[in-house]
């Protein structure tokens, strides 16, 4: 069961509205891409997990470790 | 009640006449020549990041091409080889491209900017304005040296992608633009010393018509005689070598006879031989560009191997 009619113009514009929606993914698929490759660039997440507001013991200094 | 039924529009534009606005074939030359700036970059590049910003350099060059194509659909409809284009042929409307134009233009660059650096997004949209602005709407129709300012836009890949690996601009990069924007016009001229253009028809001043044939042959020997310092140049530099050297004086002695040739002869001469020499001359440029690029990939294959180069 349909809930929209089909109109003749969806039918033409298949191949260019699958050719966008391809497009879009692609762009997501990029981004992510980049996101996650930019991440691990970073090395130690430590760097910027510093920043965080939350206190951390982890990421406190040792005493005598010269840190 | 009016009904705007889709009988009113015959055609729909499909993906692949937005994909022709792009100028596919202009696309891969630039792709090649800016994964080559790019390779031969003593900074290594991520893959994954050397792959996004190729693919913002193509889709930056290919906007240009439809920003190119939105304003000259004017001359591209009064010229054969043209008329066929997706806006004259009317499978395309103007404003569509225009707007795709623009609208890659802007991912292109913000994703380039975002991927990389500033300096490889500045250039990549300094290039798309040059083409766009500077060399189609205002030089093509103003002076018959457009094709030497047109060159320029299409030198800019390797420089971007050079930049896109060291986030700066070095004589390496700059003699590559170089290598390109003077290859260009004896490569085009050459061209259009042997195919009978209408450039003249659609108002687009053209050396062979403005100056005459035997001032092309000219120009052809003068920018060929500018292009051999240069080419030979980016071989004693970081990214040059034995390798690059010997193609390149081998492939100069060649376009530079090729050149010198057309320059000897008249048009009585041309008719002869059915510009033999000229086609000759045009296909040798085209060699002589992929032969250059194609040795300055294969010292930096060779300097992995602590093999290429000069040390």
């Amino acid at each position: 069961m349909t809930f929209r009619e089909e109109h003749e113009l969806h039918g033409r514009r298949k191949g260019r509205n699958y050719g966008l929606g391809l497009i879009l993914a692609g762009l997501i698929a990029l981004v992510f891409g980049l996101t996650v490759v930019k991440v691990l660039e970073l090395g130690d997440a430590a760097k910027f997990e510093r920043f965080d507001r939350v206190v951390r013991p982890q990421i406190i200094p040792q005493e005598g470790t010269g840190e | 009640m009016s009904d705007i039924s889709a009988s009113d529009t015959p055609y729909e534009a499909s993906m692949g006449d937005y994909f022709a606005l792009l100028k596919p074939r202009v696309m891969s030359l630039v792709v090649f020549t800016a994964l080559v700036g790019l390779l031969v970059a003593p900074v290594p590049v991520h893959p994954f990041i050397g792959f996004v910003a190729i693919l913002c350099i193509a889709v930056g060059a290919g906007a240009s091409g439809a920003l190119n194509m939105w304003w000259d659909a004017d001359i591209d409809a009064r010229m054969k080889r043209t008329v066929n284009r997706p806006i004259p042929s009317g499978r395309v409307a103007p404003g569509e491209a225009l707007g795709i134009g623009l609208t890659l233009s802007g991912f292109a660059i913000a994703l380039l900017g975002l991927a990389t650096n500033l300096l490889a997004a500045f250039l990549l949209a300094f290039t798309i304005f040059f083409y766009a602005v500077i060399y189609s709407m205002w030089l093509k129709r103003a002076t018959p040296q457009n094709i030497v300012i047109g060159g320029a836009a299409g030198a800019f890949p390797p420089m971007i992608g050079w930049a896109v690996a060291t986030g700066g601009v070095g004589i390496e990069s700059v003699l590559m633009f170089a290598l390109i924007f003077i290859w260009t016009p004896p490569h085009f001229w050459a061209l259009a010393l042997f195919v009978k253009s209408d450039y003249g028809n659609a108002g687009v001043p053209m050396l062979t018509e403005t100056h005459g044939r035997d001032a092309t042959r000219r120009h052809v020997i003068i920018y060929t005689l500018l292009l051999v310092p240069v080419a030979i140049g980016l071989g004693f530099t970081s990214i040059g070598g034995p390798v690059y050297l010997a193609v390149a004086v081998w492939m100069n002695a060649w376009f530079l006879k090729g050149a010198f040739d057309i320059w000897r002869r008249n048009d009585a001469a041309c008719e002869a031989d059915y510009h033999r020499v000229e086609i000759k001359v045009f296909k040798v440029s085209l060699y002589y560009l992929f032969a250059h690029f194609g040795a300055l990939l294969i010292e930096a294959a060779l300097r992995l191997y602590d093999i290429g180069g000069w040390s």
